[in-house]
């Protein structure tokens, strides 16, 4: 990684005060960077977090034994949504050797999209039971890589995706789509959130 | 995505950089925590210290000061507690961070809704 001085970063403002995370989780290569870059106001940035794997002990038994350190990068962008609070988006991979870091670094985080890609709906399966697992809200979004494509619906059933959970579908290429994207996953959390209110 | 394994690096050069400490009370500082400095570098201060100061005039999230230095998130927490312990930094933490299993409420929402809806 290089670095850059003070005058090719784009600072946030000086009220700046309210970090909020959401996370974009899919497989290798399905577009979570293409999304975040797309309605992110700085170019995406890189980064990485390492953990020992003593005592954490999720992760598949194969050839795990004389390793001692995890390394995962991530890709994030931001979103200055007032003059307080900033929006965090982190592309993050779905394999099963990351989740064991979900915890450590993502707690807090709103929402999650899962991205899908058609071509390899199975590499979404372990992301949404890790999600369904944490309790963590998420929506569907199928980027659409152009040609016929089958129906949402099918979709749904290929991922045993319960009817509450919205799917839609978006070309992560595009800003407006980007945005429609995370729109509908906060309109999502904001209808669990007062259906929750309403119970209490 | 890439991976770097840090094993694979110096980890000489990361041990230097934190003073050899593994272990610092980092839970309270959130990856989307901001950073402002509180001062300027003086003569004599530690490079990544001066650069985390430069960084800061304006708020900074501890994620883009990990991925400006090219250090992992661990290594940067430890460096900021370090600046926090003698007042050089402060931090704003998040609101919603770090409650497990607990939305937030419809006011919050309703205010990321309206900055997603201005983009």
């Amino acid at each position: 990684m290089k670095s850059s001085d003070q005058a090719a970063r784009t600072p946030l403002r000086s009220t700046a005060s309210d970090g909020l995370k959401i996370v974009i989780v899919g497989g290798f290569g399905v577009g979570k960077t293409t999304l975040v870059r797309s309605v992110s106001e700085i170019r995406p940035l890189s980064t990485e977090e390492t953990m020992t794997r003593a005592g954490v002990g999720i992760d598949d038994a194969g050839d795990v034994q004389d390793k001692t350190t995890t390394t995962v990068a991530f890709d994030f962008g931001r979103i200055s949504l007032n003059n307080e609070m900033v929006l965090y988006l982190f592309g993050a991979p779905g394999q099963q050797r990351f989740w064991f870091l979900w915890d450590r670094l993502f707690s807090g985080t709103l929402g999650a999209v899962v991205l899908v890609d058609t071509r390899r709906v199975e590499d979404s399966w372990y992301a949404i039971d890790r999600l369904e697992h944490h309790g963590m809200p998420f929506i569907v979004a199928r980027n659409h890589f152009g040609g016929p494509m089958p129906e949402l619906e099918d979709l749904r059933k290929a991922l045993d995706l319960s009817d509450d959970v919205p799917l839609i579908d978006c070309d992560a290429r595009e800003r407006e789509s980007g945005k429609a994207v995370l729109i509908t996953l906060v309109n999502h959390l904001y209808r669990l959130s007062t259906a929750l209110e309403g119970a209490h | 995505m890439t991976s770097r394994p840090l094993d694979k690096e110096n980890p000489d050069r990361l041990y230097i950089v934190t003073g050899g400490r593994s272990s610092v009370d980092e839970s309270s500082i959130d990856l989307v925590s901001l950073i402002v400095s509180e001062c300027d570098p003086t003569p004599g201060m530690q490079s990544e210290h001066v650069r985390i100061l430069r960084m800061c005039h304006s708020p900074t999230a501890v994620v883009e000061i990990s991925a400006e230095l090219g250090l992992p998130v661990s290594v940067v927490k430890i460096l900021l507690c370090d600046l926090l312990d003698t007042g050089r930094i402060t931090a704003r933490h998040p609101s919603t961070a770090p409650v497990k299993e607990k939305l937030p409420d419809p006011a919050t929402l309703k205010q990321v809704l309206l900055g997603l809806e201005k983009l």
